[in-house]
């Protein structure tokens, strides 16, 4: 029986979270030896874009072209999901835990009668039963979790899988839905996005700044930071609160919940609730003029230093070795 | 116009989390309790509508009688009534149907949560509420206005916003900005004492994904501090100890 995994995409790409979500089903598949994976993705994306998804392991793309698809729609995103699922005849529905994807995820649950278990962090244990670990209490505790319903639904934590690269090219074959009027009851009358930019919760390396960086006038210098290392910029709460930063920037407990593999923080105290958003990172640098900030302690590496001096003097040290 | 502002008795964000010796059950010792934070965004964005537009507020929890205080603080924000689901909430599905039953009966107009409670992050009742009601849901929506019968709302995608429009009734999970957390004054807290708290008991059982066991992550090895005047240290650690360049 195949797998079906919903890979999201933004204005065309697959999002790196859907190669991880097909890499996790593919997994999947080799320890039940349930068959293969098939991704379903929605809107506008090119034919080469799709098989490339081949490489995480999938063996066939289900694309529905439909251009009404290209934004987050849920009920129709969700509508359309069921669909290749009862198509597919699958089981098991793999997806990324985003803020689309648990939207889609919740309403699908209802409809396919499928347990749900987000922010999974591991493959399950299907030893006696099946049994799900996750990341809960927004990344201090995990929670053993075991699914009783027959279809079952897993939204997988960004940055918990290794990606599968060595698998082929994915056949592509289009999918035909049905989405009613009722599917579209909310008009999106206009959006703003930051393009051109590395998005924050999609980044390997995040260079973000506190309130320590004293006002919005000296972000270039951690601009300039990221632009060097390939990273997105994020920022503290009160950073967005006073308008420094825009809010999407804003990491921690109330904020975008990040998984890079390295977090620089600048100026930033390191108060449990910024550390709740930051604190699946694999590595985690901070600099800081106070000995005594929090974050040291959450950190793997510090400086301790002035920000505006150590900061230029890095930034040089990995153009230098970049 | 009726609102329902569904809130979570959540841990308060700076606790430690423990769980008891068996690790089957969350370790409420020296823990205080608050509203969760983002249904606290979306009691305060209730609780500004209904001043505007007049009508009916009401708020209600799944949870056992320990969650009243976080209820009774809920009322002297603003809400005019509270209702407590007396069960344990054993996973998002058993609560959505909870909700989803509450208010059917209700026949809410608008329909407020946080966009994930900070227990167990699922950010996902809103859309099991709205599927089980056949109601629109959005979320994370950070921004409402009702005109009407039409609803104006800012949604968060990642890197940005998209701007909505849908008519009412229908569901929000909400975070940040749509509203400043309100503290309770003097005379909230007074009059939240002779507001209704009505108890009702859970409709059905059912549950699909409930948590077995708890664990802790492993604790995180002491800082390697690296002298500010040889940042370059830094570099060469990151790329060849970290791995991460
Ligand atoms: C319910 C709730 C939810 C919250 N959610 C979030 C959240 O999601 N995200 C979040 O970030 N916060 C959140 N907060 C706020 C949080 O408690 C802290 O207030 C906030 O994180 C502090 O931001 P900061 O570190 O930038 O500022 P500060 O605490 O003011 O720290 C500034 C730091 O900069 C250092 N510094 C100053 N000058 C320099 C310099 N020249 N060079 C180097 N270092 C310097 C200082 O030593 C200090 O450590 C929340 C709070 C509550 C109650
Ligand atoms: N036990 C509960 N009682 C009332 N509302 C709840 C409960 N659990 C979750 N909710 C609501 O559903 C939202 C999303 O929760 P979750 O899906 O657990 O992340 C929360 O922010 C609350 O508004």
């Amino acid at each position: 029986m195949s797998i079906l995994v919903y890979i999201e995409q933004s204005e065309g790409k697959i999002k790196k979270t859907g190669l991880e979500v097909v890499s996790f089903a593919s997994a999947l598949a080799a320890k039940t030896g349930e068959g293969d994976v098939v991704a379903v993705a929605l809107g506008t994306i090119s034919n080469d874009e799709l098989a490339a998804v081949g490489s995480a392991g999938a063996s066939k793309v289900l694309h529905c072209s439909d251009a009404r698809l290209d934004a987050g729609v849920i009920l129709a995103h969700a509508s359309a999901i069921a669909q290749a699922f009862a198509k597919v005849g699958s089981k098991t529905l793999i997806m990324a835990k985003s803020s689309l994807g648990d939207a889609v995820a919740a309403r699908l649950a209802v409809k396919l009668n499928a347990g749900l278990v987000s922010n999974v962090v591991e493959l399950p244990n299907t030893d006696s039963g099946f049994k799900v670990k996750r990341s809960i209490f927004t990344g201090k505790a995990f929670a053993e979790t075991e699914l009783t319903t027959e279809n079952k639904i897993l939204a997988i934590k960004k940055n918990s899988v290794d990606l599968k690269t060595d698998g082929g090219s994915a056949a592509v074959e289009s999918l035909e839905v049905t989405l009613s009027e009722s599917d579209f009851n909310s008009k999106i009358t206009a959006t703003e996005r930051a393009t051109g930019e590395v998005l924050l919760p999609e980044a390997d390396i995040v260079v973000s700044g506190g309130r320590g960086m004293k006002g919005p006038e000296n972000w270039g210098m951690l601009e300039e930071m990221a632009k060097t290392l390939g990273a997105a910029t994020g920022c503290s709460k009160p950073v967005s609160d006073i308008g420094w930063r825009p809010h999407h920037e804003h990491v921690g407990q109330t904020g975008v919940k990040v998984a890079p593999s390295l977090y620089i923080a600048i100026g930033i105290s390191g108060a449990i609730q910024h550390l709740a958003g930051v604190n699946s990172s694999k590595c985690i640098v901070v600099i800081n003029k106070d000995p005594e900030a929090p974050f040291f302690k959450a950190a793997d590496y510090g400086i301790v230093g002035d920000a505006f001096e150590v900061v230029p003097k890095l930034t040089e040290a990995l153009k230098a070795e970049l | 116009m009726k609102i329902l502002v569904c809130i979570t008795h959540v841990p308060d964000t700076t606790s430690k989390i423990q769980f008891t010796a068996d690790n089957t059950k969350f370790d409420s010792t020296g823990v205080q309790f608050i509203i969760g934070p983002y249904d606290d965004y979306a009691l305060a964005r209730a609780v500004e509508l209904r001043d505007q537009t007049g009508g009916k507020l009401t708020v209600l929890n799944v949870g056992e009688a320990e969650t009243e205080p976080t209820l009774r603080k809920a009322l002297a924000i603003g809400a005019d009534e509270a209702i407590r689901v007396n069960s344990f909430p054993k996973d998002s599905f058993f609560v959505a149907k909870q909700i989803a039953h509450y208010a059917k009966e209700g026949s809410y107009d608008l329909i407020l949560m946080g966009r994930e409670s900070i227990d167990f992050n699922g950010g996902m009742v809103h859309g099991m509420v709205g599927e089980l009601l056949d109601m629109p849901s959005f979320s994370p929506v950070m921004k409402l206005d009702v005109d009407g019968t039409t609803v104006k709302m800012a949604r968060e995608i990642e890197g940005g916003k998209e701007m909505l429009e849908a008519s009412l009734p229908l569901i929000a999970g909400c975070q940040e900005p749509i509203a400043e957390w309100k503290i309770p004054n003097m005379r909230g807290i007074m009059s939240a004492r002779t507001k209704p708290l009505n108890v009702v008991e859970a409709v059905s059982s059912e549950t699909q994904a409930a948590a077995t066991s708890y664990e802790l992550p492993p604790a995180k090895g002491a800082v390697k501090l690296i002298d500010k005047d040889n940042v370059g240290e830094l570099v060469k650690l990151l790329k060849n100890e970290a791995k991460v360049l």
